[in-house]
């Protein structure tokens, strides 16, 4: 049996990359996730890897952008302004159908913000970039999960040929909790696209380019026709005593472990709530929310912002159900009990 | 009449494919593509080359050069080269760079990827000006010349448009790279100095950081005949960006 460590969320999310196959990380330090490329910066010489200290979040997305292009398991790691410079090159991994994993681990915003835990980057992680295009998103909300999901987050580059951010927060990266690293089953995908010296073919060009605007367009549809097969396999969504419910809890990450522990104080008191909680953030679960629409009395959303992931619940429901909004923002990060109150506000 | 076997002496290098180019009429960049060219089919190569293309004119290269190639956004390229060679350092990887890519808005990818060492061969074409956009101030323009943006000339003074910045020197002022050369593609005697240098910046790749600068024209924004700016570029581009090697380790490097 798969030995169990205590460890850090940031190291965990690194030793699980390590563990799938990537051997290159480019980053830059920003808090607060500077353990990933520290505990990278050591651990990539055990296993003939390399680490590259970028000179910006910019040149380290790129960085990424070209060893994908060879056919090299990647991963880069960064906090909310960090990720905006890596936006850059994350938009031309997504046009070229490059396969990459960004770690962010959200701070508050909007500018320098902060350095506290913090969910204001929904926006940014699920409407990235400039063009047409999607990342898959995972969100973790403990660090066996972390793990599971950035061995997931690989697989899933990998077979859309597309990056794939992992989304946590403050918390997520400095918490500390038992991981076990389960096997996982190498799989083979093509690489038959890389770049890698043409010798014994025609050679290969990876490009984001069509000046064609046909081409162009047709090359939109084909990245469109991954994401609806994106929205039809790969939706995942935990749901917690859902059963009964009579309000639901809409939360992701972080937020909705505070929300379950709101859940059993108020479940004590009798009031039948439960919880919805997207670990894709992309593709969204809508049919979930859409389903429990005419079960429920409110759901009420609570997250780490001003309220980014209530819109996608919004559009789910389209007001078939009255959608509430409790938020901390700024590094504050709401109690069980704030939750609970709310809660109880909705249902007196 | 003695036995004589007909023999080719001059060919279209493997290393370029038969796509004719985009580049204006006398336009040096096929020539810097040349160079690169017979550089990888002479090292016998071309099969284990990765190179990238920047933004600009030259941002169709992919097309043109007869090997794998990956096209980078703006500027980019050493950090797209540097993720190449990191993952797979037995391949051999070149950027082919203009002014405005390398020397504005990659101007710190450019000095890092060389402070690092990385084991790549950088191109780079410099004729002063921004010509994909339509000709506007480069960081090359040189002091009084006229582009779309410096319309009464580049001015340092009151206008505060700074001076060309000579890239080679900058880069032969770090520690790391091992071969730093400007040459000019202006004369078949420059174009084969060039060509040397370029070989040379390739066969050393694997062992550190090789930059070869190259000066050219833009005729097409400069506004003049090709003859014509070959020789404005003579007397104006040369003496701002004097030609020379101002780097070479490699005979340290001979095993």
């Amino acid at each position: 049996m798969a030995e169990k460590l205590l460890m850090k969320g940031a190291e965990a999310i690194s030793e699980a990359a390590v563990r799938v196959g990537c051997k290159l990380f480019f980053g830059y330090p920003i808090t607060p996730q500077n353990e990933i490329p520290e505990y990278m910066s050591k651990r990539l010489y055990e296993v003939g890897g390399h680490f590259v200290q970028a000179e910006s979040e910019v040149a380290a997305s790129n960085m990424i952008y070209g060893a994908a292009a060879v056919g090299a398991r990647v991963m880069t790691s960064s906090s909310s302004p960090g990720i905006s410079l890596k936006m850059e090159g994350l938009s031309y991994c997504a046009g070229a159908e490059l396969p990459v994993v960004i770690v962010n681990i959200m701070r508050g915003g909007p500018g320098l913000g902060g350095i506290q835990p913090s969910q204001s980057d929904y926006f940014q992680a699920t409407r990235p970039g400039h063009g047409d295009f999607r990342f898959l998103v995972l969100a973790p909300s403990s660090i066996q999960e972390a793990a599971d999901l950035v061995a997931l987050a690989f697989d899933l580059a990998d077979e859309y040929r597309n990056p794939v951010m992992i989304l946590g927060d403050g918390l997520i990266g400095q918490m500390m909790e038992p991981v076990v690293f389960k096997d996982h089953e190498p799989k083979e995908y093509d690489r038959s696209w890389c770049c890698t010296g043409c010798e014994g073919r025609d050679k290969n060009i990876v490009n984001s380019l069509y000046l064609e605007p046909a081409l162009l367009e047709e090359h939109n549809h084909h990245l469109f026709r991954k994401y609806a097969a994106a929205e039809r396999k790969e939706i995942r969504v935990e749901e917690y005593l859902m059963d009964d419910a009579e309000v639901c809890i809409a939360a992701y990450g972080t937020t909705a472990r505070i929300c379950k522990t709101a859940i059993a104080v108020l479940r004590a008191e009798g009031i039948k709530v439960g919880l919805v909680r997207p670990i894709t953030l992309w593709p969204f679960p809508y049919a979930t929310f859409r389903a429990y629409a005419p079960k429920v009395k409110v759901i009420l959303n609570v997250e780490m912002s001003m309220g980014q992931m209530i819109e996608d619940v919004k559009m789910a429901v389209a007001e078939k159900v009255p959608v509430e909004f409790y938020g901390r923002v700024g590094g504050m990060v709401p109690t069980p009990g704030e939750v609970a109150d709310k809660v109880r506000e909705l249902v007196g | 009449m003695s036995e004589q076997e007909a023999k080719i002496v001059f060919d279209y290098p493997k290393s370029l494919t038969r796509m004719p180019t985009h580049y204006c009429p006398g336009c040096l960049h096929g020539v810097g593509h040349r160079l690169v060219a017979e550089a990888l089919d002479e090292l016998d190569i071309r099969e284990k080359t990765v190179g990238v293309c920047p933004v600009g004119c030259s941002v169709l290269a992919y097309k043109y050069f007869n090997c794998d190639m990956i096209e980078a956004s703006h500027g980019r390229a050493p950090a797209v080269a540097t993720g190449v060679k990191r993952a797979r350092p037995d391949l051999y990887s070149f950027t082919y760079q203009g002014d405005g890519d390398l020397a504005s808005i990659g101007m710190a990818e450019i000095i890092h990827a060389a402070n690092r060492g990385e084991r790549f061969t950088v191109i780079f074409y410099n004729n002063a000006i921004y010509g994909m956009t339509g000709g506007q101030m480069a960081p090359t323009t040189l002091v009084g010349m006229k582009t779309t943006t410096s319309p009464t000339g580049r001015d340092p003074g009151l206008r505060g448009a700074g001076y060309p910045i000579k890239v080679s020197e900058l880069i032969a002022g770090l520690e790391a790279p091992i071969f730093v050369a400007r040459y000019s593609l202006l004369t078949a005697k420059d174009i084969i100095k060039a060509k040397r240098g370029v070989k040379k910046a390739f066969q050393y790749q694997q062992k550190g950081f090789t930059f070869v600068e190259l000066v050219g024209t833009c005729p097409t924004n400069w506004g003049m005949a090709a003859v014509e700016s070959n020789e404005w570029a003579r007397q104006n581009m040369i003496p701002a960006f004097p030609l020379g090697v101002f780097r070479d380790k490699t005979p340290e490097l001979e095993d």
